[in-house]
């Protein structure tokens, strides 16, 4: 690393404090995901030293180190958070706090949001205190998601919302939401759509989790029967809500794309070996699961190096807006792959689904839930779609 | 370091490409083949590469060069497989002048890396054994004769061998065949007494050659390094070559695609461009996400190679595993894609097909690739 000198100062103190400040319980690697920090005015840390970490983290603006400091965040320079990343990581540091609305809403607010709207909610997304979830998708508008029927009937100060969405995560845990609602039905499919935020404590909101083929139930059925909701919660412009929501899932397909890249602890195959044995030189005693381990490598490998080469064409402006699409697509994809490979390397142990050796199945359960990796948030083929039209432009696309 | 190029890379890139373009385009290819050229490449051509600079990118400036990295020897090479032109810039510019900056004394590389640097003489690689690249596995013997050596044994698959001034040939001076340790690197003018020479024709019109060595005397002061201590220099001079295989590579991918998504928005069937089916834009837009794969795998090997070469074997192989892997769909993909015309000789995405199959085989193919990374990762 060929730091400036100044940022070379940086990367000292950071380190030195990280080291003070990580309780050592946040530097171990996550057992499951039980051990993610969510956050939310019904969250219980799992253990002081999360909550710990998460204050220390969340006071120095450090939950969000790219935000501006007036709201919070940790206004740290595009380089400067890539060190704070580069050196949580080097000393194994977990994240403090996984957010709906660091990854997803707050980017959206910071461009479309007004600036009474930033100050409410942002630095409650940095500090953990509102844990926020996302209500898009609808029983009739996946994929085709601009055909959403849930309406806001405007009512002078306010609309009243009524209709149901899918999908939406942890609409049972979440405190508040942001959500696409139809406030024009004679306008154009996308035109009539407006981004809309409200608490689900609200009257009239209901939610009911959906249990998946893991086991678990991650998302919910999300109704909503004559929900009050003021207009000043309305974030951009009347009938402006596809914009709104086009930009944040650029950020959420970044996101989805980078969880292979997150988990990624120790090499695969070193992983696969230990769990299969070696022969006599060394190497992993299932030849064919070998050489697909290293495969799989070399293309994570080689998936990395995009993501880094995404970010370095962002900052100069060189990037292509809908290669996002393409980190989607092949990040989605590699998880999958990854998890195909780890079950074909646990053998029959990796089939418990309760046991406590297995830790609950957690191999198994993770396996079936990164399936839904190439559906949520825009499925495979639809990113392949949008390749197809917007970066290669053929006909007709 | 950022993966992208910086402005004087990208300044090289666009006059590499104009030049290559005008002087060396896959028509050219097409005309060595067709006048069955004892050399597979221009003589001409070779000079004006030297006039451009090309030659002495990887030589310091103190031996002639321009003293500059594997980035931009990847750079030009990218061009090179975009235009499928046809020279010993990556046997000579690259991997033999690699072989002699790092295990060369100063007064060898002062012999040896001006002529070079300036395309009067042609150096290449003499490793390969069998059909397949095993660079451990060495039986070509080097013996003690007073103070130099005599070497006895075969080599193939030199690239440009039959047209090389000089060979580097890697050689066993001590161990057994599959030893790690135990060779060295041996500069062999290709005209000495003792040298038979085949050249051969390849599938993609360029030359290698088949070379056997029948005691073969080199003098002591013509051994790049310890005598039996010459891996890591190999190693080397072999990721250059893998990094620079890798970036031309992707230039023929990257070409083969830009011809075949030109194609899709041209050609009718069914009363439709044919790039309106989903089928074919899936597969496109699958392919032009594996061609970026094999973008930033290049750019971060050329940069590993540049930052520290001999921490750089594992981003090396991902390169020329994934630039491997991407050219072989994209030009397998470009053939089926032009239908019937990408079957025949007049149509040019049989040539990026071609050269291709030469890249993936040599230095290593994909397979080579990931099973080194699996054994440098401990599995």
């Amino acid at each position: 690393m060929n730091d400036t000198a100044g940022l070379a100062d940086f990367r000292t103190r950071t380190r030195a404090w990280l080291e003070a400040n990580c309780p050592p319980e946040m530097r171990r690697p996550m057992a499951s995901e039980d051990d993610i920090c969510w956050g939310g005015r019904r969250w219980r840390f799992a253990s002081d030293a999360q909550r710990l970490w998460l204050e220390r983290m969340a006071e120095r603006g450090w939950t969000v180190p790219a935000w501006p400091r007036e709201y919070g965040g940790g206004g740290l320079s595009a380089d400067e958070a890539k060190v704070l990343a580069q050196e949580m990581r080097a000393l194994g540091c977990r994240l403090p706090l996984a957010s709906f609305g660091i990854w997803m809403l707050g980017p959206a607010l910071l461009k479309f949001g007004s600036e009474a709207q930033k100050r409410e909610h942002l630095p409650k997304i940095v500090r953990g205190e509102i844990r926020w979830c996302q209500g898009y998708s609808e029983p009739n508008a996946g994929s085709d998601l601009a055909s959403l029927q849930t309406r806001a009937d405007d009512r002078g100060d306010h609309y009243i919302v009524n209709g149901q969405k899918i999908w939406t995560s942890y609409a049972d845990k979440a405190d508040w939401i942001f959500c696409l609602v139809r406030t024009d039905s004679a306008a154009k499919k996308h035109t009539g759509i407006s981004f809309v935020l409200f608490d689900m404590a609200t009257k009239g909101v209901t939610t009911k989790p959906i249990l998946l083929i893991s086991g678990k139930s991650p998302f919910c059925e999300t109704f909503f029967d004559d929900v009050r909701v003021e207009k000043a919660n309305l974030v951009g412009t009347p009938g402006g809500g596809w914009d709104v929501a086009k930009y944040l899932l650029t950020h959420e397909r970044e996101m989805i794309g980078s969880i292979g890249e997150r988990a990624a602890a120790k090499p695969l195959g070193q992983a696969a070996a230990s769990l299969v044995g070696t022969d006599a030189q060394g190497r992993l005693a299932d030849p064919l699961l070998r050489a697909q381990m290293a495969e799989f490598e070399v293309d994570e490998a080689a998936f990395r190096a995009t993501m880094e080469r995404f970010g370095d064409l962002a900052k100069s402006g060189q990037a292509h807006p809908a290669f996002s699409s393409a980190l989607k697509y092949y990040g989605a994809e590699l998880n999958k792959r990854r998890h195909e490979l780890l079950m074909a390397a646990g053998g029959s142990d990796a089939l418990e689904w309760d046991s406590e050796r297995s830790n609950h199945g957690f191999a198994a359960r993770t396996w079936l839930r990164t399936k839904g990796n190439s559906i949520e948030g825009g499925t495979s083929e639809v990113q392949l779609n949008v390749i197809a039209k917007r970066i290669l432009e053929l006909p007709g696309a | 370091m950022a993966l992208v190029l910086t402005e004087e890379q990208t300044m090289l890139r666009d006059s590499a490409r104009t030049f290559l373009a005008d002087n060396a385009p896959v028509a050219q290819l097409r005309t060595l083949r067709d006048e069955r050229d004892g050399d597979g490449f221009s003589r001409p051509l070779w000079q004006r590469f030297a006039e451009m600079g090309f030659t002495g990118i990887l030589v310091p400036e103190a031996h002639g060069g321009l003293g500059l990295g594997h980035l931009e020897a990847g750079v030009v090479m990218e061009e090179i497989g975009r235009h499928l032109s046809v020279s010993p810039f990556l046997a000579s510019s690259v991997v033999a002048v690699t072989a002699i900056r790092a295990a060369g004394r100063e007064a060898q590389q002062a012999r040896w890396l001006p002529a070079l640097a300036n395309g009067e003489r042609i150096a290449s690689l003499a490793v390969d054994e069998a059909s397949k690249h095993r660079p451990q596995h060495i039986a070509l013997q080097a013996r003690r004769d007073g103070d130099g050596w005599v070497l006895n044994g075969e080599k193939s698959f030199v690239v440009c061998g039959a047209a090389a001034d000089d060979l580097i040939v890697a050689a066993r001076s001590a161990g057994e065949a599959d030893d790690a340790q135990g060779i060295g690197l041996f500069v062999v003018p290709r005209a000495a007494s003792g040298i038979e020479t085949e050249s051969v024709a390849m599938v993609d019109s360029q030359r290698a050659a088949r070379i056997r060595f029948l005691s073969v005397n080199v003098a002591a002061d013509a051994v790049l390094g310890p005598p039996d201590g010459g891996g890591a220099a190999l190693q080397a001079a072999l990721d250059a070559g893998r990094a620079a295989a890798a970036a031309e590579l992707l230039g023929i991918a990257d070409e083969a695609f830009a011809r075949t998504v030109a194609y899709l928005k041209e050609r009718k069937q069914f009363g439709r461009l044919i790039g309106e089916f989903q089928g074919l834009q899936h597969r496109a837009a699958m392919l032009y996400v594996d061609i970026e794969l094999a973008r930033a795998a290049v750019i971060k090997a050329q940069q590993s190679l540049d930052a520290d070469p001999a921490a750089a074997s594992e981003a090396v192989s991902v390169a020329k595993a994934r630039a491997g892997r991407s050219a072989t769909l994209a030009v397998q993909e470009g053939v089926q894609m032009h239908g019937g015309m990408g079957m025949t000789d007049e149509f040019e995405i049989g040539f990026f097909m071609k050269r291709a199959r030469v890249l993936q085989e040599l230095y290593g193919d994909a397979n080579f690739q990931a099973d080194r990374l699996a054994a440098s990762r401990g599995y």
